[in-house]
């Protein structure tokens, strides 16, 4: 009898090659390959702000003009969101959260891969924007009539409306992956009250995304469509209104607030049961805060337009749904420190992340919260104080966990532990130099600093903050850059991780590090909500058959499982190898190109090769599709 | 903002101590928290199993629902006190100036017919009320020691009331982002005492003062037969254009270019001769005048008190 994993191996192995390169659908070299180039990305946004800090260093300087600082700063919102969080958090989503609930792949592996390249191709579109020194600046939330034809006539903001269509395909066609394979290929045994407080993070993400990034693709739509072929959806002279953009807007800007911090609630959620040594407590109460907090994210819009001048009623609507939204969030956030408490804290360079990042996300969803006061609101929008706040909740918030989700996982991706002392310096690099340079922000904003301005006058007393602020971001710069170094120095020189380096609760901890291409030697039958700390089977890296295990060894498939129960229901033949997804991702890039230049006839290569490739994509083959 | 010179804005800063103070508090809960765990964690032996904490639910059920819900709901009414405050309307008598944003300047209208840019007189110790509109993009009106801010939307036109307590020269700035000279859109409230508030005002509703030197008299000709009069109005002369702001008593204000320059005769004739060097991406266009020309468009303005 041929071994379990020979013929594991046989099935699900990639060959080497550029075929395989780029025809890969497996889950966790998709994942990593998010989170390389989401970094990627990072630097860039980080280099961003460096420039944008370096003018507002001092009063009245002229490093930047403003032309050039309106772009900027609008890029380094647009790659901070689109191209480092949002895509870094789906690539911890991807490379953990099939090994979590125990499968071999995610649901629709090709759409997975797609969602890479679309991700890849849409940064490759923003940024070329830099190379043809045109891009977007109006600013990521591009008001009308500023960003329209007639005031910014250049094709700067046709790269952002184009942009962040391009973009969304990729996070929607993401977040339905996500949802799928958490509601329907979990293991068996892994009933809904056992999932992994992760994908559950992952889970309220991605379903947020369904309903938000349409809202984003529509008002870009409507906007490009105003500036190519005279549309008069926000033109008040025509009987559009401007404030449509807003809401629009803003129905997936708020939303996409959670859609970033959500999964990195989940990876706080996951380090600390495994540092303090104890189950989270209240479990169902941080479920049910997170879904909550998913759901009503949709109803506090409009409190970043209650300086619009709309009828006070509707403001006091959202002023209480914006009040509301606390309430899930605390609890979530008392269940970390009830956890931290009671337990019996191991303090690594993970969890040093973590309880920086609770200190830093209390302060930005407590400055958050002062926003639900309409007058406060009207006298600090839209002045640096929220710019302390959302860099304290996005940045901070997302970043910290980012981090620690680096060091956590990290040696589960490469098999290698971080280096532990240079992990600890990288913290308290960042966590310092984060304070000091996003705190005074919030005291320059009180003293009357507005947001977005390329410079200020001097003798206003935020000469000084200002400087600060700086130098406090450049000492961050430095913490995040030991943190690479140290990731990419460890990957080769590290000590061996070995299964489970940290002691953690969930399956991942359940197989080698890195885990093999089928991820699971046997499909574990699951019996808790803590499987690697209760069932000593899994331990070892494996669940033998005597165990509950599932070999599943004899065709390329997983096991589906019943929504609530996680009983077996059907084994899901899963595709191989596929270069469809690139040459989508190819053709959609020109296409994108040709709609940017007006060339219709890049447009009609494009749109046709992309067909062509969906034709290829879905042509049927044989009876399970797989190859 | 912290700074308050008024009653609209007063109520704001009690509303932010406030919240100050229980954020604090909440900060220092989680601090303590993590504190705790920490020291704790010393002192527990790694064999040990960790003891029960069945406190944990009621604890996330009482701080975070039933402790954290009332000091909510009392947040959210004083809030509501504070906004119908500020939202009321003001009493028919007050005085109604009416601001009109420009890329990247702003214009104040006065029910007398005066007409000033960028500094906005008001009298103290009453309600002003401020009617907003824009004439391009989105604006935002921003007196942060005044009270709230209110933005200027297209086809649409807001209104918001402030009041200084005492004279003073209120910084204010553009809040919504507006394209390149965003950081430049600047505008002072000037709070006068009643008295000497309506001299300005009648004085600010009468035509030019006639020039008097040789020179301004030069000035004043090539003013009007040059670009400036498209641009630009002077009451009392054909120059009657509304695209730039009304100079016809330039010389009462500190500050040009939405203060940007000082209003002195060094800072005007180089913004006359290169309005771009000053502020880049302002609508006025560079002057084709001779130094000597411009010299004399300046001491023409610069007697327009």
């Amino acid at each position: 009898m041929v071994d379990v994993a020979e013929r594991l191996e046989e099935l699900w192995a990639e060959k080497p090659g550029l075929a395989d390169f780029i025809g890969t659908v497996d889950h966790k070299r998709i994942g990593k390959r998010y989170l390389y180039t989401a970094i990627f990305f990072f630097v860039v946004g980080g280099l961003e702000a460096s420039l944008i800090r370096l003018q507002l260093s001092h009063a009245n300087l002229h490093f930047l003009n403003p032309e050039l600082y309106d772009q900027i700063f609008t890029m380094h919102a647009l790659t901070m969101i689109f191209l480092f969080v949002i895509p870094a958090l789906s690539g911890f989503g991807n490379f953990v959260v099939p090994l979590q609930v125990g499968a071999r792949d995610m649901a629709f592996p090709r759409l997975n891969a797609f969602g890479y390249w679309i991700f890849l191709m849409a940064g490759i579109f923003m940024s070329s924007a830099f190379i043809v020194g045109r891009a977007p600046d109006a600013g990521w939330f591009s008001y009308v009539p500023l960003s329209n034809a007639h005031f910014t006539p250049g094709v700067n903001t046709d790269f952002y409306t184009l942009g962040v269509i391009f973009i969304s395909i990729s996070s929607t066609a993401g977040a339905i992956n996500f949802i799928v394979t958490i509601a329907k290929m979990r293991a068996p045994g892994m009933s809904i009250n056992r999932i992994p407080l992760f994908c559950w993070g992952e889970l309220a993400m991605a379903i947020s995304s369904v309903f938000a990034f349409p809202a984003l693709t529509l008002a870009a739509l409507m906007l490009e469509l105003e500036r190519r072929l005279g549309f008069h959806f926000f033109d008040i002279g025509k009987g559009g209104d401007p404030i449509l953009w807003q809401h629009l807007f803003w129905i997936f800007g708020h939303p996409v607030v959670y859609i970033i911090i959500l999964p990195a609630l989940g990876i706080t959620a996951s380090v600390i049961p495994t540092f303090a040594r104890r189950a989270m407590i209240g479990y169902a109460w941080v479920v049910l805060g997170e879904m909550a907090v998913a759901l009503l994210g949709f109803g506090v819009w409009v409190h970043h337009m209650f300086s619009v001048g709309l009828p006070a009623i509707s403001l006091s609507m959202i002023s209480i749904t914006s009040f509301v939204i606390t309430i899930p969030s605390g609890i979530v956030v008392l269940a970390w420190i009830a956890t931290i408490f009671s337990g019996r804290i191991i303090r690594k360079t993970p969890m040093l992340f973590i309880l920086g990042f609770i200190l830093i996300f209390v302060i930005g969803g407590l400055s958050g919260v002062m926003f639900a006061a309409i007058p406060f609101d009207q006298a600090t929008t839209d002045s640096y104080f929220v710019v302390a706040h959302f860099h304290y909740v996005m940045a901070g918030g997302a970043m910290f966990p980012i981090f620690a989700g680096i060091y956590y996982w990290g040696p589960k991706m490469t098999g290698r532990v971080l280096n532990e002392f240079w992990g600890k310096v990288s913290f308290w690099i960042m966590f310092v130099g984060f304070n000091v340079g996003f705190f005074p922000m919030h005291i320059t904003g009180l003293m009357g600093e507005p947001r977005r301005v390329y410079t200020y006058q001097p003798g206003l007393g935020w000469d000084v903050w200002n400087m600060i602020e700086t130098i406090g971001v450049f000492i961050f710069s430095v913490g995040a850059l030991i943190t690479l170094i140290n990731w990419w120095w460890s990957a080769k020189h590290g000590e061996l991780a070995g299964n489970d380096p940290f002691g953690g609760e969930t399956l991942e901890w359940g197989t080698t590090s890195p885990p093999p291409h089928y991820n699971f030697e046997h499909i574990p039958t699951i019996r808790s909500r803590h499987p690697v700390w209760d069932q000593p089977e899994l331990r070892g890296g494996d669940q033998p058959i005597e165990a509950g295990g599932r070999a599943l060894d004899d065709a390329h498939v997983t096991l589906s499982t019943s929504l609530l129960d996680a009983r077996p229901q059907a084994l899901i033949h899963m595709p191989h190898e596929s270069g469809y997804p690139f040459a989508l991702s190819m053709s959609l890039l020109v296409f994108f190109f040709g709609l940017l230049s007006g060339f219709l006839v890049v447009v009609g290569v494009g749109g046709l090769f992309a067909a062509a490739s969906v034709v290829g994509w879905l042509w049927p083959r044989g009876q399970t599709q797989e190859t | 903002m912290i700074d308050a010179r008024g009653p609209a804005e007063h109520g704001i800063v009690s509303l932010w101590w406030l919240m100050l103070v229980l954020a604090c508090a909440v900060f220092l809960l989680v601090c303590v928290m993590i504190a705790g765990g920490l020291i704790r964690s010393r002192h527990l032996s790694p064999d040990e199993p960790l003891p029960e904490a069945s406190w944990g639910g009621p604890f996330i059920a009482i701080v975070g629902v039933a402790i954290t819900g009332p000091i909510l709901v009392f947040v959210f009414v004083l809030s509501l006190r504070v906004l119908r405050a500020d939202a009321a309307s003001t009493p028919k008598s007050a005085l109604s100036v009416h601001v009109t944003g420009h890329d990247w300047w702003w214009q104040a209208r006065y029910p007398n017919g005066a007409q000033t840019a960028n500094e906005i007189h008001i009298p103290t110790g009453q309600r002003v009320r401020i009617v907003l509109d824009t004439v391009d993009v989105i604006h935002s009106f921003w007196v942060p020691q005044l009270g709230p801010k209110t933005d200027l939307i297209p086809g649409k036109r807001n209104s918001m009331w402030i009041e200084a307590a005492s004279p003073g020269r209120y910084r204010g700035q553009c809040a919504e982002f507006c394209g390149f000279q965003h950081a430049h859109m600047i505008f002072y409230v000037i709070a006068d005492r009643p008295g000497a508030f309506r001299t300005w005002e009648r004085n600010e509703a009468r035509p030019l003062m006639q020039p008097t030197s040789a020179i301004a008299k030069r000035g004043e000709q090539i003013f009007l037969s040059t670009t400036c009069a498209q641009c630009h109005a002077i009451r009392g002369t054909p120059a009657d254009a509304t695209v730039g702001p009304d100079l016809t008593h330039l010389a009462g204000r500190r500050t040009i270019a939405a203060g940007t320059l000082q209003n002195d005769p060094g800072d005007l004739s180089d913004w006359i001769r290169d309005p771009q060097a000053e502020k880049q991406g302002a609508l006025m266009p560079s002057a084709p005048l001779s130094q000597t020309d411009i010299d004399a468009v300046v001491a023409f303005l610069e007697g327009l008190h």
